[in-house]
């Protein structure tokens, strides 16, 4: 039994085990006993043990091959013919690095600022940590269901239990968009299934299917992904889920849960639908356009902090989905690869920045209880360390070279250059859009004069929060300058990509 | 005849003897020690279980000149049947010693529904069949009536028993035309008639068959037959609406099994879109009348009847995929159901009957551990992965788009989404709201040993289903 042979299995169950554990131990409703300490250390142990050990995967990751890297398969249910198949390339290997980082980040987030149940809502997480890993990792098409689907489980719980005021209406709406979107992608499954004979997403690559089914397909595909991306016009449940939702629900949000959505179009409609992308791809650029120009607009106007970065949210991923859905768009050249790995690169770009900013407003909120702009005014006067954080990830939202939010939109903006003007030229607006609603809310919360009693008696980041925030500052940094090695992570497995959708299914 | 003939049919041989011992030993047990009679019929559940293991299972054996069959399904539904029973009667002793209502009669007419279950589980003529419905459906009748002072459990149990013999007429009018037309009652021999003779698949045969779709219906409490169903589930007290909630079902599906499968097979183009129809009704009425409920053992019963839809479309398929996905699911929900109907005794204590929905808020902070239990089986209800309810619906999808209904197959996905919503609502008021009644649950041990079991049973089933499922194909393969 080799290590490195299980090392997925191993980061998918460790935390979804340690969680179990910490459901049953129980802290007793008491959020200062000493068994709640304990059980927010064994939370933190677990969290920082499954990223250490996913530094594994990033190591013996080899960049040049083509196919899945650290396979297990063994069989789950033999009479559907179902396995469970794990393994990962050059797509989900940063995704899943990006999880392993960004979860023990919440844990230390969250570490004192829940009160209620304590040990619940990092089993929550830890829970969701390994399905979420899961999602990433499967190669079985129902084996993705499922940890797609229960992934709902935890994050359902994480809003309910500890949002704000509308959280039951925000958690609802979230679970039931979000399932609703998915019992189609199900059907999509089972239809493949009948076609190949099992559920191996390798094998539906591989089974030709006509221009009707293919077009089906997509739109399964399509409504499942859109509602997690979200893309507009089904993203409405995004804005109430990440303004009820406790600061790290919104983080791992905000971070990971909608990078589902860009997954799943890279992963499954391109390769399985390729002729079927092809065709609705205009209508995918049209509305990724959308979601970058109009929800731009629409952040501009939010009076809320979190909503506005939720909006936020939206129009960057419209980012992603663009990069993706060019690739039609070109005669020739190198426009395509440059698309995806743009739209790469923007998800884990977009995973520390959002989750860093949700941090930010997470810290205002724990001091002053309220999200409003409204209510805020000259932060920096009393909390320069945080202002000079905050206003970086601003930066980096808005866009600014040297920072990782530059990279990916940049390298999406040239392809789309490459493939029309128009696509370009409306891309572009994002970098005035995004550099106003971000500065603008910076303007009105953190410089000025100290507008109110209440900002008057703010104090200063704390080491925990300094901690998570200067973690999060020095990788946005290191992805801003230095993005090579998670380009190449990535190149290979895209090319192979776009040379499997350029064959014609049909 | 031969002597051992009755060797194949001692599992009900046995039980009707253990319930004579049962019935006579009760008499001369007082109120006070009324748990004997308890512990006597567990252990009469138990020697059941040893005597099933015994004898089977078997190569289909028909016994009885033909009336009588043995095979792989009687097997395995018995088996289940007297495991539901007897979880039935341990989540209701505590239940019914604290409303007084602990008589010797709960737990006798439970093993006689029993009786009339396993009867029909291993019906091989249109009479059996019957003989064992009405022993069970008389048995139910009197359960649901059990607390006489009741005013609304006298008057479901009313409802139940008018309803139920018109039911129970209509199935009877069938067969008999049934009979008429093929000159048999005999499963085997029907279908060989029809078979030999395709001039018989005409009219006369298609009307006996409405009628008796109709009785069938009425037993699966199928829309637009199910109008006694959440009447009776909410007015029967608690362990009376566990025990037709569990059991029962799977005597419902060995009904549908044996006449439409094994008898009227033939006819498969004739009944599949009768069933079609009742199905999706079934599936609509139930999940959207549900959300409206707020007695949990009334939306438990519109649940019900929506997980009769999926049960009917998966053998509206008439594939052996398609009954095979019948049987697991059937099979799996009623793990589900009985731990439900268990959570709703749970909280349940003297004179106070938690049935509304509002009863399960804040439940977490009273019981964290089966506030997670309850979850496990409001998301197994709902299909939602890993808990077993989703391979349920999975395998009935699947049969369905096999069987080249992909709209259909549309439309029960949405179905489903309308009816996460209320199994959402429980959680959502078990673990966001607070508790209206902070009272500590009470129960024993073993009860609660039991229920948590049952409960994690839907998740240990969800994370390996594959034995089951390969079991449930290789008996009705």
């Amino acid at each position: 039994m080799e290590f490195s042979a299980h090392l997925l299995s191993i980061l998918i169950w460790l935390p979804i085990l340690g969680g179990a554990a910490l459901v049953a131990i129980g802290d007793g409703n008491d959020a200062g006993s000493s068994r709640a300490r304990l059980m927010r250390m064994a939370a933190l142990g677990i969290s920082v043990l499954t990223f250490l050990l996913s530094i594994g995967l990033y190591a013996g990751f080899d960049n040049t091959a083509t196919g899945m890297q650290f396979n297990e398969q063994i069989p789950w249910v033999a009479s559907l013919n179902v396995f469970y198949a794990l393994g990962v390339d050059g797509i989900s290997a940063p995704l899943i690095l990006l999880t392993t980082f960004i979860t023990p980040l919440v844990v230390i987030a969250s570490w004192d600022t829940i009160k209620s149940r304590p040990a619940q809502y990092f089993a929550a997480f830890l829970i969701l940590e390994g399905l979420m890993i899961g999602v990433f990792s499967a190669l079985d098409a129902l084996l993705f269901y499922v940890f797609w689907e229960a992934m709902l489980i935890p994050m359902f719980l994480i809003i309910g239990v500890w949002g704000g005021a509308r959280r039951v209406y925000a958690t609802l709406k979230f679970f039931l968009y979000t399932f609703l979107g998915s019992v189609l992608m199900l059907v999509a499954f089972i239809y493949l299934y009948g076609q190949t004979g099992g559920f191996d997403l390798f094998g539906f690559m591989a089974a030709p299917l006509s221009l009707t089914a293919q077009k089906l397909i997509f739109v399964a595909f399509l409504i499942a992904f859109a509602v997690k991306v979200p893309m507009w016009p089904v993203h409405t449940w995004l804005p109430d889920a990440h303004v009820e939702a406790p600061t790290g629900g919104s983080v791992i949000l905000a971070a990971i849960m909608l990078k589902m959505g860009g997954y799943g179009f890279i992963r499954l409609s391109l390769p399985i639908v390729p002729d079927g992308s092809e065709y609705f791809a205009g209508m995918m650029i049209a509305l990724s356009l959308i979601a970058v120009v109009y929800i731009g607009f629409v952040a501009l106007m939010q009076k809320d902090m979190k909503k506005l970065i939720a909006y936020s949210s939206i129009a960057h991923m419209g980012f992603v989905t663009l990069g993706f859905f060019i690739l039609w768009s070109f005669d020739g050249g190198t426009g395509a690869g440059l698309g995806i790995t743009g739209g790469m690169v923007q998800m884990i770009s977009h995973g520390l920045i959002s989750g860093a900013m949700f941090l930010c407003v997470g810290v205002l909120y724990d001091r002053v209880h309220s999200r409003e702009i409204a209510d805020y005014g000259g932060v920096a006067n009393t909390m320069p360390v945080f202002a000079a954080f905050m206003v970086l990830f601003a930066m980096a939202n808005a866009g600014l070279p040297g920072t990782s939010g530059f990279v990916g939109e940049f390298m999406v903006i040239i392809a789309s250059f490459k493939a029309n003007f128009w696509f370009a030229f409306l891309a572009a607006t994002t970098l005035i859009l995004g550099a106003a609603y971000t500065l603008w809310m910076i303007k009105r919360v953190i410089y000025g004069e100290v507008a109110n009693d209440n900002v008057a008696a703010l104090k200063d980041l704390n080491g925990r929060e300094f901690l998570v925030l200067a973690i999060l500052a020095v990788s946005v940094l290191i992805v801003g300058l230095w993005p090579a090695p998670l380009v190449d992570m990535m190149n290979v497995t895209i090319e192979k990509l776009i040379e499997q959708v350029g064959q014609t299914k049909l | 005849m031969d002597i051992l003939d009755y060797l194949v049919a001692a599992p009900e041989i046995t039980l009707l003897g253990l319930i004579c011992v049962v019935l006579i030993a009760d008499l001369f047990i007082d109120d006070e020690n009324r748990v004997r009679t308890f512990w006597l019929s567990m252990l009469a559940l138990v020697v059941m279980l040893v005597v099933l293991d015994s004898t089977g299972p078997v190569a289909r054996t028909v016994i009885f000149s033909g009336s009588y069959v043995s095979d792989g399904l009687s097997h395995i539904l018995k088996l289940s049947a007297v495991i539901f029973v007897g979880i039935a009667f341990l989540y209701s002793r505590d239940y019914l010693r604290a409303n007084e209502i602990h008589r010797g009669e709960f737990y006798l007419l439970g093993l006689i529904g029993l009786l009339g279950m396993m009867i029909m589980m291993s019906a091989n003529s249109l009479l059996t069949m019957y003989l064992g419905l009405e022993t069970l459906a008389l048995s139910l009748y009197a359960l649901v009536a059990i607390d006489r002072n009741n005013v609304t459990s006298a008057e479901s149990a009313m409802k139940y028993f008018i309803l139920g013999a018109i039911a129970s007429g209509c199935l009877l009018y069938g067969i008999s035309w049934i009979y008429g037309v093929t000159g048999s009652l005999q499963f085997h021999e029907i279908a060989a008639a029809i078979g030999s003779d395709p001039s018989l698949n005409d009219l006369p045969l298609w009307f006996g068959l409405a009628f008796l779709i109709v009785g069938i219906g009425f037993k699966f409490g199928a829309v637009p037959f199910h109008m006694w169903l959440p009447d009776v589930y909410q007015g029967a007290r608690t362990p009376v609406t566990l025990y037709i909630a569990s059991a029962p079902k799977l005597a419902a599906l060995a009904l549908f099994l044996r006449i439409l499968v094994d008898g009227l097979g033939n006819l498969h183009e004739t009944w599949a879109p009768m069933i079609m129809v009742i199905a999706v009704l079934s599936l609509l009425v139930g999940n959207f009348v549900a959300i409206a409920q707020t007695n949990i053992k009334r939306m438990l019963g519109y649940s019900a009847i929506a997980h009769v839809g999926f049960i009917l479309l998966a053998l509206f398929c008439g594939t052996e995929q398609g009954n095979a996905a019948a049987l697991f699911y059937t099979l799996t929900y009623v793990v589900a159901a009985a731990g439900a109907f268990g959570m709703v005794i749970l909280l349940s204590r003297r004179g106070y009957d938690a049935e509304n929905l509002s009863d399960f808020k804040g439940l977490n902070a009273r019981s964290p551990w089966f506030a997670l239990m309850m979850m496990f089986l409001m998301f197994s209800m709902a299909g939602v992965p890993p808990f077993v309810g989703f391979f349920a619906k999975l395998n009935v999808i699947s049969a369905v788009v096999d069987s080249g209904y992909t709209g259909l197959a549309v439309l029960m996905v949405l179905a489903s989404v309308v009816g996460a919503y209320y199994y959402l609502r429980v959680i959502w008021y078990m673990y966001f709201e607070e508790a209206e009644d902070k009272a500590v649950l009470q129960a024993n041990r073993d009860t609660r040993l039991v229920l948590s079991l049952n409960s994690v049973a839907v998740l240990a089933l969800g994370i390996v289903p594959g034995w089951l499922l390969a079991l449930c194909i290789q008996i009705l393969g």
